[in-house]
């Protein structure tokens, strides 16, 4: 969120604007034009009635348009009317029918367009987020990532079903409402709008102003949420230190902040609600006793005072909402620069002629380097060859190069010189989902998705049979372990499910993989929490699975490393030994002194086993 | 599983339990001068607001039927009056009902938060840290809030569709009894939308919590999604649930943009009733155009009030599942209390007697020890064992052999089903949890920090400790060379959870923290993942010194540490099956010894490659 802060673009980038609305644009003119005719009809209630008092019952001259009062007379006028009052009563019904209905329509199009911009902005964001460069997640927190996906969206969403309309709404009002005053007796207009400009602003100022006091509040229920948080997750050092007390005085200290700077939000809320509703009903009150003060005079009619005071009426809500809805307007922009900050990183991109080609497994590097930033390579001019079907080992300590190394064969990064070939082809040259779908990598730590154990399988092959996901189960040695759990392969892993050891995901992980039926295979010391004996079963079993499977293992574990055709030993980047487990031994390096410790320990038990 | 339990409250629609909301209540009650004034005032806006039409019709009947302005001035000031006491009143509501609110969520959240100190650990083991913050936070707010402000809604609605009725009534009953014909389907209505508002609002609010969960999870394994190519999938599975939040969103939005025409319409009918039955009286002259006027004001703006209270209704309905989650939180009982007899004399977790606290020497003993977690299989039977204050003893076993549990029984986190647990030759539960606890110390797998510097962490046990005797424990971890090199040293903030240091770092806090509250019993769980080579053997050496002049429980993974404990047990299957020293159990020939071989010598290879 911090981070959020300090970048975010305050510029409104229009085309994100134009690319979220597109398909929803409609809905929007549709909801303005039914916005339009729910006005009117709103207005023509008070009209019905002033009509009602003024000409009906009583003896005045009607204020309603020439050609409106031409058709009532050719129905028979004031006496037909005043036998039927009913009709009357039917013409207001019928305004707020039309007027209802008019509303009804124009929301249900604004909930059209607003859930349709929500949705293309969140489909938009995911699948950028799902095709930026890998590099880019490593750099991101996920909480601001998923934050701003989430109530950002919302802000936008809420600012199309909301807040646009009202601002159109309002104006709408105030005009037509303009236009029939001053059509009737513009002194009385005057008077009965005079107080709303000042409601307008000074609700503007008010909420520009009362924002900051909003930000304490909700920081201080964010401080309340991380000091809970923060007593719950440690219960166990609460207790262990005896601090029960001391945390419930730090809680208490939260407690009592949020529940004082909120109520200091409350106060100014209501001072803001009293002092604006006194301005409203002087409004009204002031339309009154000029109004009274005309119709005693005889300048106005008792029937247009009475529209004067519910026209009135009707507006200073609006208006004073108007005035809040401006002071939030910045939100969404802010809100919109926060995704197009996220939107503006650029998508994978393919570096060269995206081929398709057939992969067989021969593997060569020549002259491999890579750094993440140009002045500091993590490797330097790696050469070497993996022909299909060898096992290739790849020994190293932290920070040696060795996963990098598998990404780049991978194409998670690019080199920075020389190249990699696959079957003769630059890998630059191949699809990256071709590329990626022929080569299967199990992580040390594997993500598995929030769905069943079956599911996660074959995530790959969702059409593969249940056989096959127990045969590649079986593979991992993993299969027994889960017909064990409950509920079998139907079990939920993952956050919203059984959480499993880092051992077991790290296996579901691999017969994950092992669905792929890919000709190159990657453990990035995925057996790491898998024990040896374990360990020994798994390559066994995939061996015998594959013969022509080229396979990359990071480990550390010598019984892994001297079965495999070819071994390279990184150091600070560099392949500074590759052979075999003989040719290595035979040398002086890091590979000898890792063997000689092993046998060391060996030598130690079988003294320590003598001595008793 | 707290998600889950999640979904399954939003769909609940349960019956309104009256003595919860009783309950509730109960707490804005405490309150009684703010909710008097809150109700008097209330009471007062809705009796002003029945007023106004009154005004309006004296005015029309007096001045303008009257022809004359005799009295305006006199009625002028008492309109602005009028007004003038409706702003302070909206202000003193508005202001009391935001006190009342706050005053109630301060008082659930305290009370619901001194539960979760005292509650043991069987609680925490079953029930997730997000779940109770929801409850905490979350239905708390909403709770308060409704509390609060259904008490002014309510009230205000009820008065005025009183007032208003008997104000109709009293000015011309049967122009009354006509126009509130409206008022029971206005009622049902009300209700009926209301009700089913609510429960799309609810599938929207799971739509979108699942929605945020896709985004987590896309962002979480965007790696994984990129090795395995399944960008495609994953966002045509994130379509459909969009596609269903905007579905399902629409359908809410459908529906509230249809309620409040209806209510508005059957609300126009009121007044079309008024003006046909209203004017024709006024035609032959039984009604006044003053007392038409009222109606009119009032039947525009009845349908309000009723829809409010409908509202409220509703959603006290709704609330009902939030409301028994917090109330049953609070009245959670705690499975491990001290006895009347031990609060007496040793005090409570909040308030301790010191004084009366023995010295503890620490040496520990499990007496025909069985334990069984709750509804669970048995995990210990008939466990024996003694340690000797300041022995070191190393644990080690399987996962789920009963490690953890053994330490847990230690710390009093469980007692045990059968047996015994004595310290220094007393059963514990003689003494008070916090008399144990108090000296204590435990180091966690994954080491806990709480937000503040790092020298309030370290004086975490210890809040008196002096700003020397800080860093001489820092310097006793080692810790002091990092803690230096922070932009403030000790003072460096170390953020939310300790996320601006590295695993290492936060592990040799926490054991400046154990060597600063000097503990008479320690217990370590030891971490299983690697940590940088430097930072490894500092925590080595840290470990050591720990470990002196102490009795010492480790859920060891560490070969060095394995081999300095001054014993090693081998647990399986809830049973001691290896004691003794490293050597001793290497001739043993047994578990230990295929551990040794196994796990152990792949350690020492990364020794040498690190």
């Amino acid at each position: 969120m911090e981070t959020g802060k300090k970048h975010t673009k305050t510029k409104m980038n229009w085309k994100l604007v134009a690319r979220a609305l597109k398909g929803s644009t409609r809905y929007l003119v549709l909801g303005a034009v039914f916005l339009l005719v729910a006005v009117v009809a709103a207005y023509c209630g008070p009209l019905v009635t002033s009509f009602t008092v003024d000409y009906v019952l009583g003896e005045e001259a009607s204020s309603l348009p020439a050609a409106v009062m031409r058709w009532i007379d050719s129905w028979g006028g004031r006496d037909f009317l005043r036998g039927n009052i009913w009709i009357c009563a039917l013409a207001l019904i019928g305004c707020t029918a039309v007027n209802g209905f008019a509303t009804y329509l124009r929301r249900r199009y604004v909930a059209l367009a607003s859930e349709g911009v929500a949705m293309t902005l969140r489909n938009t964001l995911y699948s950028h987020l799902e095709n930026v460069p890998y590099d880019y997640h490593k750099h991101v927190s996920t909480g601001d990532l998923v934050q701003r996906c989430t109530s950002d969206v919302e802000t936008v969403r809420r600012f199309i079903s909301v807040q646009l309309l009202e601002i159109v709404r309002t104006v709408a009002m105030v005009a037509v409402a303009c236009y029939i005053m001053f059509s009737i007796e513009v002194r009385m207009a005057l008077v009965s709008m005079v107080l709303l400009p000042i409601l307008c602003v000074s609700s503007f100022v008010y909420f520009r102003r009362v924002r900051r006091q909003f930000t304490l509040s909700d920081e201080a229920e964010g401080k309340l949420s991380a000091t809970l948080q923060e007593n719950l997750a440690g219960v166990r050092v609460v207790r262990a230190f005896g601090q029960q007390r001391d945390e419930v005085d730090k809680f208490t200290v939260c407690n009592a902040d949020f529940r004082d700077k909120t109520f200091k939000l409350t106060q100014m809320m209501g001072i803001y609600w009293g002092a604006s509703d006194a301005v409203g009903y002087t409004q009204i009150a002031l339309t009154l006793f000029v109004g009274i003060a005309f119709v005693v005079r005889g300048e106005l009619t008792l029937g247009n005072l009475m529209m004067f005071t519910s026209y009135v009426g009707m507006l200073t809500w609006p208006v004073r909402q108007l005035g809040r809805v401006l002071a939030d307007l910045g939100k969404a922009t802010v809100s919109l620069g926060r995704l197009d900050e996220i939107l503006s990183v650029p998508e994978e991109e393919e570096p060269g002629r995206a081929e398709k080609p057939e992969i067989r497994g021969r593997v060569q590097f020549k002259d491999v380097c890579f750094g993440y930033d140009t002045y500091d390579d993590v490797l330097h001019e790696i050469s070497f060859t993996a022909e299909p079907g060898q096992t290739i080992a790849i020994l190293g300590s932290t920070g040696s190069g060795k996963t990098s190394l598998v990404q780049l064969l991978q194409r998670l990064y690019l080199c920075t010189a020389g190249a990699i070939y696959i079957d003769g082809t630059n890998i630059n040259d191949i699809e990256h989902g071709h590329l990626r779908r022929n080569i299967g990598i199990v992580l040390q730590e594997p993500f598995l998705y929030s769905r069943t154990i079956m599911d996660n399988i074959r995530l790959v092959r969702p059409e593969a049979a249940e056989e096959e996901v127990h045969a590649a189960a079986r593979v991992a040695a993993v299969h027994d372990v889960i017909e064990s759990f409950e509920q079998g392969y139907d079990t939920v892993v993952g956050e919203r499910g059984v959480t499993l050891s880092g051992g077991q995901k790290q296996r579901v992980a691999i017969a994950r993989m092992l669905m792929q039926n890919a000709p190159i295979l990657i453990f990035d010391d995925s057996m790491s929490a898998v024990d040896t004996e374990t360990d020994a079963a798994i390559r066994a079993a995939l061996k015998k699975r594959r013969e022509h499977t080229t396979t990359f293992i990071i480990s550390h574990r010598i019984t892994t490393l001297c079965e495999a055709d070819n071994i390279l030993v990184l150091e600070h980047g560099r392949l500074v030994q590759q052979g075999t487990h003989a040719e290595l031994l035979a040398q002086d390096g890091l590979y000898r002194r890792i063997a000689e410790i092993q046998n060391a320990l060996e030598d130690e038990l079988r003294t320590e086993g003598g001595e008793a | 599983m707290a998600s889950a339990l999640l979904e399954q409250d939003y769909d609940k629609d349960v019956k309104v339990d009256l003595s919860i909301w009783k309950r509730l209540f109960q707490y804005a009650f405490r309150y009684k001068k703010n909710t008097t004034i809150l109700i008097v005032i209330n009471i007062l806006i809705a009796i002003v607001d029945i007023i106004y039409p009154l005004m309006s019709r004296y005015a029309i009947d007096t001045f303008i039927e009257g022809e004359t302005t005799k009295g305006l001035p006199f009625f002028v000031v008492l309109y602005l009056c009028l007004i003038a006491f409706q702003a302070f009143g909206v202000y003193l509501f508005v202001a009391r009902a935001g006190r009342i609110e706050m005053d109630v969520s301060y008082d659930i959240r305290q009370e619901g938060f001194r539960k979760l100190q005292e509650l043991s650990f069987s609680f925490y083991d079953k029930t997730a840290v997000g779940y109770l913050m929801a409850r905490m936070v979350s239905d708390v707010g909403r709770l308060s809030e409704m509390i609060a402000w259904s008490i002014v809604d309510l009230l205000w609605a009820l008065t005025y569709v009183i007032g208003v009725t008997a104000a109709m009534l009293v000015l011309n009953w049967k122009l009354a009894l006509l126009v509130l014909t409206v008022i029971p389907p206005l009622a049902v209505i009300s209700m009926y939308f209301r009700k089913k508002i609510l429960k799309y609002q609810r599938r929207v609010r799971k739509t979108n919590s699942r929605i945020t969960g896709a985004f987590n999870e896309g962002i979480m394994g965007a790696m994984t999604t990129k090795t395995l190519v399944r960008e495609e999938a994953n966002y045509s599975e994130f379509r459909e649930l969009t596609g269903e939040m905007r579905k399902t969103s629409i359908r809410a939005a459908v529906l509230s943009a249809m309620f409040m025409p209806i209510v508005m319409f059957l609300g126009s009918i009121g007044t079309g009733l008024a003006l046909y039955r209203g004017g024709h009286a006024v035609l032959i002259g039984t009604l006044t155009w003053g007392t038409l006027s009222a109606f009119i004001s009032y039947t525009m703006n009845f349908f309000e009030p009723v829809q409010q209270i409908a509202g409220i209704l509703a959603e006290l309905q709704s609330a009902q599942a939030s409301a028994e989650r917090v109330i049953s939180l609070i009245d959670t009982p705690c499975e491990i209390v001290d006895t009347p007899e031990v609060i007496a004399k040793y005090g409570d977790s909040f308030n301790p007697k010191r004084e009366n606290w023995e010295r503890i020497r620490g040496e520990v003993e499990f007496k025909h020890v069985s334990f069984a977690y709750k509804g669970g299989e048995k995990v210990l039977t008939d466990f024996n064992l003694h340690v000797e204050a300041g022995e070191t003893i190393a644990l080690v076993g399987e996962t789920g052999a009963g490690k953890s549990t053994i330490v847990n029984l230690v710390c009093r986190f469980y007692e045990p089903t059968e047996g015994q647990v004595l310290i220094d030759g007393k059963d514990y539960r003689e003494r008070s949890q916090l008399w144990l606890q108090d000296s204590l110390g435990y180091v966690l797998q994954t080491p806990h920090l709480f937000s503040g510097t790092i020298a309030d962490n370290i004086r975490y046990g210890r809040k008196d400790a002096s700003d020397e005797e800080v860093r001489a424990a820092a310097r006793m971890v080692h810790a002091e060379d990092f803690i230096l090199k922070q932009e403030h040293g000790y003072d460096t903030e170390v953020g939310e959870g300790g996320v601006r240091l590295s695993t290492g770092e936060k592990q040799l806090i926490s054991f400046a923290r154990v060597i600063l509250a000097d503990p008479r019993i320690f217990v370590l769980d030891e971490a299983t993942s690697s940590i940088d080579t430097e930072t490894e053997q500092l925590i080595q050496d840290a470990i050591t010194k720990v470990l002196q002049n102490r009795t010492s429980f480790i859920v060891a993974h560490r070969l060095s540490t394995i081999r300095n404990a001054d014993r090693i047990l081998v647990i399986r299957g809830g049973k001691i099956t290896e004691s003794g020293t490293h050597r001793e159990l290497l001739n043993l020939h047994g578990y230990y010894y295929d551990l040794y071989t196994t796990q152990f010598r792949e350690e020492a290879a990364n020794e040498i490659l690190s």
